[in-house]
């Protein structure tokens, strides 16, 4: 835009009339439905707006009473801890992005085997988690953690022949000692997460895997290069680029992964599986606090806004490796 | 010929890890589909076939009667209510993002690269944390308990997406095209009309069933927004079925395959541009 420096900035909207005209209906609509209410959340969040307020929006101003209630619990709901809440939230992404793309890979790499057979069969089949609405899955699942008649200890019972009784559901104490802060709740959410999100991987880095020309591995065979070798010094730096994109749009995903925290688990027991938004969400229903639901949910921007640009670095960083 | 053979028990060992990773994935879908059929309400298959003795379609037959327990509502009402939700956030969705889209794609102009960053911005946001703002507005607004309160709230969810697909499809299609038409004596709204819209009907196609999918599956607006029985969406049923006590289960499975059904086909049809579209995104993004 430097050399329209000297035209002055009416003269440059005049010329563009038309392209203003074309996205005037959406800007207005956009303006009303996804501006307005982020300004008039920001405003919200520095006042006790609450279910009275529904009628007669007039709430008082409260400057940041908000924001020190989320930072030091004190607001008014069973179990509220932003800083557990945030840490579990930010484990929970990891744990999960990281097994999606280590099976993603993994079963990319299997269906990438020259001379297979069914791999076209295998691959519809292996895509089907993605294929049911997550809400579906996220209820099914819960389903299946049932402690007495859930699937998923019937089976175990039937695997190991005695009966496996494990609080998927209800305990909130944590299976592995070590890591006391994740209950049972937590594998039971993890597992149907990373059952929801392995295909998206495995599709991206099948993609990925299709682009690497096959002489390269024939090359590297006549070398003398293991499996190994083929897989850590070709196959994984050539999908990293390819993937990044994907781990990064993941993490955000997981990281918002209302569906199955929500229904699975809903948070509990005893608010120990709790992630950002399905606590955002609670704050409204059934809370009815709009004012602090406001200011937690600007918190949760900027800490998305935070976690994209980290992503971003890394991302950047990595590729002037390659 | 040894050859031959570590490559037979390589490949055996392959297809053994990538069939137990099928029977992970499609296991779920069998239970659900031997819960439908279960002839008891019970709360799981009491074996595990995935025909069960005395195979009933009657959960089916009872949701498609009388699918929400505690109020008369029809089935027919309810698909009808998620038919037009979906439907609307759809059209509107399209209508909207198209010109904007054109107007990315084809302008360079004053406030252009803030619009398009102000998009993805606003798709970093989840639902739930613009919550309480979109409750309190609609609310105002007296439209908060109807469907067209649902459609804006959809709307304003989808239409950066849309902006975005569509505006990643325009950018393929080569300009000489319209300077061509322009030339020929059309002017910029015809050459939209007439050109670049129906040049970019499967890329609108897919956004608009992008968004009716994503209007047919939410249930936590839904859920939040609307109180009266007979503005109900079959998604809001299927969850208020897990929220009972009781839960009904083999109609809590019928009821889940019957939604999901349509959502899946749509789903491998567009399979391609899913996975284009996502990573189209998050490259540009």
């Amino acid at each position: 835009m430097a050399d329209k420096s000297d035209i002055s900035l009416w003269e440059q909207l005049r010329r563009h009339k038309l392209a203003y005209y074309y996205i005037l209906p959406s800007a207005i609509v956009m303006g009303l439905i996804t501006a307005f209410p982020i300004i008039y959340q920001i405003w919200m969040a520095f006042t006790n707006f609450n279910i009275t307020n529904l009628r007669n929006p007039h709430p008082q101003f409260v400057g940041l009473a908000n924001f020190i209630k989320i930072f030091t619990n004190q607001v008014p709901l069973e179990n509220f801890n932003f800083w557990r809440t945030f840490g579990f939230n930010v484990v929970w992404t990891f744990a999960n992005v990281f097994l999606h793309v280590t099976i993603g890979i993994s079963l990319a790499v299997a269906l990438n085997t020259p001379r297979l057979a069914l791999k076209k069969f295998y691959r519809t089949l292996l895509v089907i988690p993605w294929a049911v609405p997550s809400y579906i899955s996220a209820l099914i699942w819960r389903n299946m953690f049932d402690v007495d008649f859930g699937a998923v200890n019937q089976i175990l019972s039937s695997i190991l022949g005695h009966a496996v009784k494990i609080p998927w559901l209800t305990s909130p104490n944590a299976p592995i000692k070590i890591l006391s802060f994740l209950s049972y709740a937590f594998y039971a959410d993890l597992i149907t997460n990373v059952w929801l999100g392995f295909p998206f991987m495995m599709v991206v880095a099948t993609g990925a895997l299709q682009s690497i020309p096959h002489e390269i591995y024939e090359a590297a065979e006549i070398d003398g290069v293991n499996e190994r070798g083929k897989f850590f010094k070709i196959t994984l730096p050539l999908i990293r680029s390819a993937m990044l994109p994907a781990i990064m749009l993941g993490i955000v995903w997981t990281f918002n992964q209302f569906n199955v925290i929500y229904l699975v688990s809903g948070g509990g027991p005893l608010g120990t599986t709790e992630i950002l938004v399905t606590q955002a969400y609670k704050i409204v229903n059934p809370g009815g606090l709009y004012g602090v639901a406001s200011a937690f949910g600007l918190i949760v921007f900027f800490i998305l806004l935070g976690i994209t640009l980290i992503t971003n670095r890394i991302t950047r960083a990595t590729e002037s490796h390659i | 010929m040894k050859r031959h053979i570590i490559e037979r028990l390589k490949h055996l060992y392959i297809h053994a890890y990538i069939i137990l990773w099928i029977v992970i994935a499609i296991f779920p879908v069998i239970w659900i589909v031997s819960m439908s059929l279960n002839p008891i309400d019970v709360l799981h298959p009491t074996t595990l076939q995935i025909i069960p003795k005395n195979a009933t379609l009657s959960a089916y037959i009872k949701v498609l009667t009388r699918p929400y327990e505690a109020y008369p509502v029809s089935f027919g009402k309810l698909l009808f209510n998620s038919l037009f939700v979906a439907g609307g956030t759809a059209l509107l969705s399209v209508a909207l993002a198209s010109t904007a889209a054109y107007a990315f794609s084809r302008f360079k102009f004053p406030g252009r690269e803030i619009g398009l960053l102000g998009f993805i911005v606003t798709q970093m946001l989840p639902a739930t944390a613009t919550l309480a703002p979109l409750f309190v507005i609609l609310t105002l607004l007296h439209i908060r308990n109807t469907l067209y309160g649902l459609i804006v709230a959809y709307a304003s969810g989808s239409v950066p997406f849309a902006i975005w697909n569509l505006k990643g499809y325009f950018d393929t299609v080569p300009k000489e095209l319209e300077e061509a038409a322009l030339v020929d004596g059309c002017d910029r709204n015809q050459a939209f009309l007439k050109i670049i819209l129906p040049l970019s009907f499967p890329a609108i196609a897919v956004t608009f069933l992008f968004g009716f999918m994503n209007g047919w599956m939410e249930w936590m607006l839904a859920w939040t927004f609307l109180t009266k029985p007979e503005n109900f969406t079959l998604a809001m049923t299927l969850y208020n079925m897990q929220g009972q006590w009781n839960t009904p289960w083999s109609q809590f499975a019928a009821f889940s395959i019957i939604i999901s059904l349509p959502v899946m086909i749509v789903w491998y049809l567009l399979q391609r541009y899913i996975v284009s579209g996502l990573t189209l995104g998050a490259v540009k993004g």
